[in-house]
Formats: structure tokens, C-alpha cells, sequence
């Protein structure tokens, strides 16, 4: 009980810290560099103006960065099972993988510009391209770590290729898919909100955060750069909390990570 | 301790040859060795009567647990034959259990799914899965733990869920690979007259791996010392204790003297080897 009131209250006490700090600095900025750092309430009245512009934005940028996320699971998940068939499998695959990762995103988005035009199309296709690689490395890894009794167990019980895959070593793999998924969810809205900076288009109103903030800036509306800042972050937290929420359901009833401590 | 008749017993579908009784177990000039690797088994000859309770002891090195993968057919012989009731140990198979040195549970299913895993590989339908579970869970008094998961048990629990496992095949021939080698002396007790118990209401012919002699005249009515490098056949002590045994028995000037005997055999295959 001391615990999670502790749990909650630490955070908030930070938090709380940090504003403070904040208002700070915003009061001691001089009238003329006060636009370095909008106040607390500067950022709240932007969110009011721009209300229509920023929700647009931010449901544009979390559809791109869902498909992204979303596909980059699925392809994950299809790679990692070829993957894991052999090593000579993996080492003719991975420099594949390792070069499209090593592309910067910026390269990136005009050549998926050319390929399927501007817009959530591209957005997407390059949050699969940056939420991927540590999907696909981290199953990979899970799928080839079972526990070698346990695989003679299974050989033990004549179980078919296809069992000792359902039941051994996709449950296995579970922990390491999980892992790579919290880095993806991490990553898939930062690389949607650069994808549309680089890639978006506000035709029809297809704009993202990303294209919202290029536009902010250029205008010198600071306090809404700010408030599209912290909605960038809100998205982040939103999918990280869902992907925490699903790996602790699939997790905590046998996987030693959720172990209380004070059992 | 629920006893069940036998007849009520779920029993394998049959899949090769059918074992009603266990059997007998016969190597003929056994020999093993990994590729090109050193002999580990050279020429190993012995015959278990059936329904014996066989150990194996020797030291590091001298093949115990490779004769018992054997016999699990879990890996090819370098020359001679096994014959399990006159089969090979792959005709064999489906009435062989195995049961590892580590528990080796899945860590996301909890007991009952444990239990039930070997049958439901092989396709047993789930009211029979659940009342051979059921039983095989009584047999190891963990009836009340069968929603737990195996972190939450304890080491000598979680090799009782394994042994568990191991009798829901209902199999005629039991493996045991040092089972308790890693649990303290007052559960491995406890687990050795448990695992006696349960051979009054399951017959099977047992191989028995392990280090502590005390263990294997407590538990056999045969052992079998190998020296090492290569593994050979030394030396076939009989160990006539009459079952049932009971912690009684560890205190008999009887199980004594024959634990001191074949300590002073052990001894003397180490003393060889150092």
C-alpha cells in the first residue's frame, strides 16, 4: 500500500519538479527572449487555438504510425520464423536488414516518395522501415534461445516440427518479442512524425505532427511547437502503455521479469 | 492416496508394438561413442528382469546417462542392440517416460497443462487428458497445486509435477536421469519413498541414474556400477531388501552394510579411473 502510493507520488513529485523549473526560466527570460521558452500557460492557450490543426495532425501522424507499427509486427513476426529455420538463413538475411536500418530516414522518404507518392502511404511504409529491425531481432533471438532440455523433451515426445514450434518455441519467444515491441512502439511514433516532415504532404489535409511543426516553426508560433511537442510525446506514451499493458497480460503469470519482489 | 484400479488407467494409443506388462530390458554388447569422439559405452551386456528397479551409478565420465538415452532411443547406438520386451527402443518408445535432471517444465503452463503436454502432443482427447491428470497429479500429492505455475513451487514440487508428467504416459518403462540430484538430502528422502509408493500402484520397470549410493540401495533391487573411459559394465549388485521399504529401512544394519558394499565397490571404479 506505502508502495504504489510512493509509485504515484514520486512520479507526480517529478513532474511537479520539472514544471517548476519551467516557470522558472520562462519568468527569467527577459521580455525580448521570453519566446525561447513559452510558460506553462502560453503552451495551454496554443493548445486551445490550434485545437482543430493539432488534432488533425496528431490523428494523421497515429494512423501512419499504427500502419507502420502494425504491419512492421506482422512482417516481424512472418521474418523471424524464416529466420530462425537456420543460421545459414540468418547470415544470408541479416546484412539485408542491417542496411535498411542503417539508411537514415531522411534518404529514406523522397525514394518512398517516388515509389507510393506523399502522404500516409509513405509515412507508413517508413515507421515499418524504423519499428522492424528490433521486432525482427529480438523474435529472431527468442525463437533460437529455448532452453535445449526443453527441446529434447519435446523430441522426447515425438512431437512434429510443427508442435515444437506452437508449443515450445513461439511461447518461448515471447519475453524477447515483447522487448523488441516496447523499442518498436518507442520508435514508431518519433519515425512517423519524421517520416511526415520528410515525406507528408498537406494535401487534403493529410498533414502530421511533423508537417504541423515544420509549419509552426516557420511561422514563429513557438508556444504551438511546444504543444506539438508534448502531443508528439502523449502518442508515445499512449502506445507504450498499451504495448506494457498487452506483454504484462501475456507475461506476468509465468515470466520471472513480473516476479514480485516481495513474495 | 487415491488408488484406481488399473483398467482406468488412460493408456497410450497403440502405436507400435503394445507392452501390457513392463519389461524386460537386455543390452547385447552395447557400445556408443559420439562421432569421432573417444568410446563412452564399450561393450556393455546386461539383462533387467521385468518390473526390476535398476540403478546405475559410477563416476563422472562413465556413460550412465548416455545408456539411458539409449534406451530412450533418443540417440543412435555405435554397435550391438537394446531390446526393450524385444523391441527396439524406438518401437519401444511409446511406452518409455523420461524424466531429466532439471524438471524441465514449461514456465507459461501451469501444472495440469504440464501434466497433460505428453498426451496432448500425441492427440489424446481432453476428458481423457483430464482424468489422467487427475490421477498422475494424486499419485505425486500436488492435486491442489494443479492451477499453479511453476515458479511458484518448489524445487522438489517441480520435480514432482516432472515425474508427474512422466506417469501420464502410463508408460511400462520409467527413465529417471538423476531426478532429486539437485534437491537436499530431507526432500530427495522423501521424493525416493514417494517414488516406491507409487511403483505399488504403477508397475514399470525402472533405470535409475544417479550419484548418491545411499539413493540407489534405497530405491533398487539391482545396481549396476560402470568404470569410465570407456564405460563398462564392472560390477551387478543385488540388493535384497524386501519392498515395501520405508524410512524404516535406512535404518536396518541390513540397507547399512549393503550401502557400506557398495560404496567400497564405487571407491575402487573412482580409485581406477584417478
Amino acid at each position: 500500500m506505502r508502495r504504489t502510493l510512493l509509485q504515484i507520488l514520486l512520479p507526480a513529485l517529478t513532474a511537479a519538479v520539472v514544471i517548476a523549473i519551467w516557470m522558472a526560466i520562462n519568468l527569467g527570460l527577459s521580455a525580448d527572449t521570453r519566446f525561447l521558452l513559452p510558460g506553462p500557460g502560453a503552451v495551454i492557450d496554443a493548445f486551445g487555438d490550434q485545437r482543430t490543426e493539432l488534432s488533425r495532425a496528431a490523428w494523421n501522424t497515429s494512423q501512419g504510425a499504427l500502419i507502420g507499427f502494425g504491419l512492421a509486427i506482422v512482417v516481424s513476426v512472418l521474418a523471424s520464423l524464416l529466420l530462425s529455420l537456420s543460421p545459414l538463413v540468418r547470415s544470408s538475411l541479416y546484412p539485408l536488414l542491417m542496411a535498411l536500418q542503417m539508411t537514415p530516414l531522411p534518404i529514406l522518404a523522397p525514394i518512398c516518395v517516388l515509389w507510393v507518392g506523399a502522404g500516409l502511404k509513405s509515412v507508413a511504409l517508413l515507421t515499418f522501415v524504423i519499428a522492424f529491425f528490433p521486432l525482427v531481432v529480438n523474435t529472431t533471438q527468442g525463437l533460437i534461445s529455448t532452453d535445449r532440455n526443453l527441446v529434447e523433451f519435446f523430441d522426447l515426445c515425438r512431437a512434429s516440427r510443427w508442435q515444437q514450434l506452437f508449443h515450445l518455441r513461439v511461447p518461448a519467444a515471447l519475453p524477447y518479442f515483447f522487448t523488441g515491441l516496447r523499442i518498436a512502439a518507442t520508435l514508431s511514433p518519433i519515425g512517423a512524425v519524421v517520416a511526415d516532415m520528410n515525406a507528408g504532404t498537406s494535401a487534403n489535409d493529410g498533414g502530421g505532427l511533423g508537417f504541423q511543426a515544420v509549419i509552426y516553426a516557420s511561422q514563429a508560433k513557438y508556444a504551438a511547437l511546444f504543444a506539438t511537442a508534448i502531443t508528439t510525446c502523449v502518442l508515445g506514451f499512449l502506445l507504450n502503455a498499451v504495448v506494457l499493458g498487452l506483454g504484462w497480460l501475456a507475461l506476468h503469470h509465468w515470466h520471472d521479469s513480473y516476479e514480485r519482489s516481495d513474495r | 492416496m487415491a488408488v484406481f484400479p488399473l483398467d482406468t488407467a488412460p493408456r497410450p494409443s497403440p502405436l507400435l508394438g503394445r507392452m501390457s506388462a513392463p519389461p524386460t530390458v537386455e543390452f547385447h554388447g552395447v557400445t556408443k561413442r559420439f562421432g569421432d569422439g573417444p568410446l563412452v559405452l564399450d561393450r556393455v551386456s546386461l539383462t533387467v528382469a521385468a518390473g526390476d528397479f535398476v540403478s546405475i551409478i559410477g563416476p563422472s565420465g562413465c556413460g550412465k546417462s548416455t545408456a539411458l538415452r539409449l534406451i530412450a532411443g533418443l540417440s543412435p547406438l555405435s554397435g550391438g542392440r537394446i531390446a526393450i520386451g524385444g523391441q527396439a527402443p524406438e518401437e519401444a518408445a511409446a511406452e518409455t517416460a523420461f524424466v531429466f535432471q532439471e524438471p524441465t517444465l514449461l514456465p507459461w503452463l501451469n501444472v495440469a497443462h504440464n501434466v497433460e503436454l505428453p498426451l496432448r502432443l500425441r492427440g489424446t482427447p481432453a476428458a481423457q487428458r483430464a482424468a489422467t491428470r487427475a490421477r498422475v497429479l494424486d499419485l505425486v500429492r500436488l492435486g491442489e497445486r494443479a492451477a499453479a505455475h511453476p515458479r511458484q513451487l518448489s524445487g522438489g514440487q517441480k520435480m514432482r509435477v516432472s515425474i508427474a508428467r512422466a506417469l501420464s504416459l502410463a508408460p511400462r518403462l520409467l527413465l529417471l536421469d538423476e531426478p532429486f540430484g539437485a534437491l537436499d538430502e530431507m526432500t530427495r528422502e522423501h521424493l525416493n519413498e514417494e517414488l516406491l509408493a507409487i511403483r505399488e500402484q504403477e508397475r514399470w520397470t525402472a533405470f535409475f541414474v544417479t550419484h548418491s549410493v545411499a539413493e540407489a540401495v534405497f530405491l533398487s533391487n539391482r545396481i549396476f556400477v560402470l568404470s569410465a573411459n570407456p564405460g563398462r559394465l564392472h560390477t551387478e549388485i543385488a540388493v535384497p531388501l524386501p519392498y515395501p521399504r520405508t524410512p524404516e529401512t535406512r535404518h536396518s544394519p541390513r540397507y547399512h552394510e549393503i550401502v557400506a558394499n557398495v560404496s567400497r565397490v564405487l571407491r575402487s571404479v573412482v580409485d581406477a579411473v584417478a
